[in-house]
């Protein structure tokens, strides 16, 4: 949901994270003790580094950071119960479950009792190889795999010490065994009953970590923490947050992007019952728009419909798809910065020629939950309830909205809707706009925490989407189907640009984000040229980023050219892969195995259709079933091979991989598009903007390929192969490529 | 107004026409009912009135006052042998992901199994059939299908 990050600059960007002041705050001790008193579970607790009390007899380890002290990630309660607190946003991916897995594998815990919970903007609770507070690109797993692994590793350390000492025995004759310390002559006490005692003990700075082949935890498949609350209404989200006296807001927005207010009658929505102001707020993107504040969501909006208001939109720029695709058109002949390139002198005498274009719409993100964020002021102090992908960038922002330093301002990330890349925006504008409107508010004589709510409406017309994107190609090759020289240009809105990633994504002038998953692994002579026009139209990371369109382009066409040349698509794909791309073959292999793809003769009207891409340093291949019925492409069923090294827990992998194929589907669908006419959105919920349903679920099923490597990206790789596997099953069938998304049949 | 909502009569000071999802979440404070599209188009607000599954984003409270209704918190307390049966086929397929949809999700196979003559089996189309207007954005579609089935066969 955020871009693949290239680890050779990150030092670079970490500059640029302090340069912006991004949040580092610690939580003093005692009110770290008071919060774990107040959720009932922990007796005992680790000592946070800075704050490691000598009266205790603590000893910190003082060169480990925040993100390597068991205190702030680990407590123990007295009956036991092992409550870790996960650093990343959890909504849908399944590191609520997973971290702790992680954690409890080196802790050597009960698994039965261990519980999860989110964190805050604590400094201890940033990505520990970015440096901020970041749930995205597939790197949760992956980026803290270690780092949790080492937190249940000193954890279970200071645990035996504190065992050691109430035994006097030397900690060497201890072991721990789900839960327990063991040691000589049958002695046994459980964590809880050690937990206190274990907070005097120094923190270790180098622990040992388990052979992989002793895991009992990690790559056993994992019921979720959380399934129980999510199964029966009890699970908290953010929109669920509620405190006392809490009012709601809901704001009327301009009609075209950046517009703002000319006129405004507000006497109809002042007199309804519950309605306790309106108030003209800035808005992201300079515009300005109309909050109106109310007991409740259902009276605020009563306000707000009856607002009467004149927008000033004749300054401001307004996009329409229509004529976007003819400039698009237009730029894409011209010259402009290349990404690759190579010799395309053998386009002119190459005895086989393909062009092709390739046109892709807006997407909006469109959670379940709507944006939300609940904001309570005090004098000199702001808490936020937000599902934030980003607590510590969204503090920042908040602190410079309410005049605050970050240190002032507390982030309680909360379990979200669903997100996809929309709950971290470049500009934070959905925390801006709520403080915003609590900094006005309590202008305004109201001091009570305000929860401002997008409707579905909102949502979807507010912008940061998917950009639209034209794909032009030229490819030369002979006929064994080997590509000669393959000339393409892409055209779309540069995402990154203004964002915190834009220094170490944008390389002259091209956008990373843009090309990824263009011409790799496969060993092609490509020249790619790049354009990245200016719009007002918000865009933003979508799950899966560039490969949402750069895996589609890459697979149809090849698959054209097998077809073409009357090869086998997948031995076309393997010969590529040569023997450099080992996870490529070995999952795209197990696809084809478990599919009875080459040996299942298909029911008539029904056809293969495969693909293969790497994101997030996992790979994904699907080996579809389709058809076509009257005149509608149907997908029938699903094979799927994945790579992503180690799978901590098998179960959300294959959840993961469903999932994500379920958006890769959708983009598919008659109706998922977000298009402009004159500026304004023309849809405005699902009724206009179609998502996947169950109806149109094929069978599927996952695949794992066996890894003991460190665990890679799963939240996205799964979804950019499921529309070209799609798209290559029914280009087969009709003969006919399809060439644009969602699809069209000529 | 009145409302009797999990057994439960509940007196509310309301616009009549105020949805009767927002009655719910924030008059009575029952958030386990979910706000996604606000014009039944998602599913995420379902719940029951006398035993149907309506969308409560649309329905005005007034059209709720006296009628039974049940919602996802008191559906999975355990006190209901369909709902009960759901709740734990939901946990046993581990359905859930982000899990804001799941509400609505169960409130509509708990209707379903409810509709059908007992000892009757859903069958692969009519589940399909119940469940298509409740949208999950995480795509949890293959795990509903085997949960509500694996539901209807703990019940018979």
């Amino acid at each position: 949901m955020l871009p693949n990050i290239d680890y050779s600059e990150l030092p670079r960007a970490l500059q640029h994270m302090l340069e912006r002041g991004q949040t580092v705050k610690t939580l003093p001790r005692r009110s770290f003790l008071k919060l774990a008193g107040a959720t009932g579970l922990a007796l005992g607790a680790f000592p946070h580094i800075a704050l490691a009390d000598p009266a205790a007899g603590g000893k910190a380890a003082s060169s480990l950071k925040p993100t390597q002290q068991p205190s702030a990630f680990v407590q123990i309660a007295g009956n036991g119960e092992v409550t870790v607190t996960i650093n990343r946003l959890e909504f849908g991916q399944g590191v609520h479950t997973a971290l702790p897995m992680i954690l409890a594998e080196e802790l050597d815990a009960d698994w039965s009792l261990v519980r999860s919970r989110h964190g805050t903007n604590d400094a201890a609770y940033v990505d520990p190889l970015f440096g901020i507070h970041l749930t995205g690109g597939s790197h949760s797993i992956k980026n803290s795999f270690s780092q949790y692994r080492e937190l249940g590793a000193r954890a279970r350390a200071m645990l035996l010490g504190a065992a050691a000492a109430r035994w006097k025995v030397d900690v060497a004759t201890l072991r721990t065994q789900a839960g327990t310390v063991l040691g000589p002559g049958g002695r046994k006490l459980g964590y809880g009953e050690l937990a206190e005692a274990a907070m005097a003990q120094p923190v270790p700075e180098k622990v040992t970590l388990k052979d992989p082949k002793d895991f009992r935890i990690i790559g056993r498949p994992t019921p979720r923490l959380d399934a129980q609350a999510k199964s029966s209404g009890r699970q908290d989200f953010g929109i669920d947050a509620r405190l006392p006296g809490q009012l709601t807001a809901v704001v009327a927005r301009p009609p075209v992007f950046g517009a703002r207010l000319a006129a405004m009658d507000d006497s109809a929505a002042r007199a309804i019952k519950g309605v306790r102001a309106v108030l003209r707020v800035p808005l992201d993107g300079g515009a300005e728009g109309v909050a109106v504040v109310a007991d409740g969501y259902w009276q605020a909006t009563q306000g707000r419909d009856a607002l009467k208001l004149t927008w000033d939109t004749a300054k401001v720029e307004k996009v329409d798809s229509e004529r976007q695709l003819v400039q698009y058109r237009e730029l894409a002949g011209r010259p402009g910065p290349r990404k690759f390139d190579a010799d395309m002198a053998p386009l002119a005498t190459a005895p086989q020629q393909l062009e092709a274009e390739f046109v892709f719409p807006y997407l909006a993100h469109a959670a379940m939950e709507p944006l939300n964020c609940t904001v309570a002021l005090t004098e000199g102090r702001a808490e936020l309830w937000v599902g934030s992908q980003c607590a510590g960038l969204d503090a920042g922002a908040a602190a410079r909205v309410l005049n605050l330093k970050p240190e002032q301002v507390t982030v309680h990330v909360q379990m979200a809707g669903g997100g996809f890349g929309r709950r971290f925006s470049s500009t934070s504008d959905t925390v801006v706009e709520a403080c915003e409107i609590a900094k006005a508010a309590r202008a305004a004589g109201l001091n009570a925490p305000v929860r401002t709510l997008w409707s579905r409406e909102d949502d979807m017309r507010g912008g940061f989407y998917r950009p639209m994107h034209l794909h032009r190609a030229r490819v030369g090759f002979d006929e064994r189907g080997n590509v000669l020289a393959w000339d393409h240009v892409i055209v779309g809105q540069s995402i990154t640009t203004g964002s915190v990633f834009e220094q170490f994504q944008v390389k002259n002038g091209i956008d990373g984000t843009a090309t990824e998953g263009m011409r790799d692994p496969y060993p092609l002579p490509m020249r790619l040229t790049v354009h990245h026009p200016k719009l007002n139209v918000p865009v933003l990371w979508w799950r899966s980023v560039g490969s949402t369109h750069t895996a589609f382009v890459m697979e149809t066409l090849l698959d054209e050219i097998a077809r073409t040349t009357q090869q086998d698509p997948v031995a076309y794909r393997m010969r590529m892969f040569g023997d450099k791309h080992l996870r490529h073959r070995d999952a795209l292999q197990l696809a084809v195995d478990k599919s009875g793809y080459g040996k299942t003769r298909l029911p008539e009207g029904r056809a293969w259709g495969v693909a293969v891409h790497e994101s997030f340093d996992s790979v994904v291949a699907y080996v579809v079933e389709a058809s076509v019925k009257d005149g509608r492409p149907m997908l029938h069923r699903v094979t799927a091979g994945v790579h992503c090294n180690l799978a901590v827990n098998p179960r959300t992998v294959e959840a993961q991989v469903q999932g994500a194929a379920v958006t890769g589907l959708s983009m598919c669908l008659p109706g998922s598009a977000i298009t402009l006419k004159d500026g304004v959105v023309e849809q405005s919920n699902f009724d206009g903007y179609t998502v996947a349903r169950i109806t149109d679920m094929p069978e599927f099923n996952v695949h794992i390929v066996p890894s003991a490597e460190p665990p890679t990206g799963i939240g996205e790789p799964g979804l950019p192969p499921l529309a070209p596997a799609f798209a290559n099953a029914i280009a087969r069938l009709t003969g006919k490529p399809l060439r644009q998304l969602p699809f069209k049949l000529a | 107004m009145k409302l009797i909502v999990n057994n439960r009569e509940v007196t509310i000071d309301a616009d009549p026409a105020m949805p009767l999802l927002w009655a719910l979440r924030d008059l009575i404070g029952l958030t386990g009912t979910k706000f996604g599209c606000g014009a039944a188009q998602c599913g995420a607000c379902t719940v029951h009135m006398d035993g149907e599954a309506i969308r409560s984003c649309i329905t005005p409270v007034s059209d709720a006052a006296g009628k039974k209704l049940t919602t996802i918190e008191a559906a999975t307390d355990g006190t209901d042998r369909v709902g009960a049966a759901v709740h734990a086929a939901w946990i046993k397929h581990d359905v859930a992901q982000c899990g804001y949809c799941q509400s609505g999700q169960i409130m509509s196979a708990i209707a379903l199994l409810k509709s059908l003559p007992s000892g009757q089996q859903p069958t692969a189309d009519s589940i399909d059939a119940a469940m298509a207007g409740n949208i999950c954005r995480c795509g949890t579609y293959v795990r509903i299908r085997a949960a509500v089935a694996d539901a209807a066969r703990t019940l018979a």
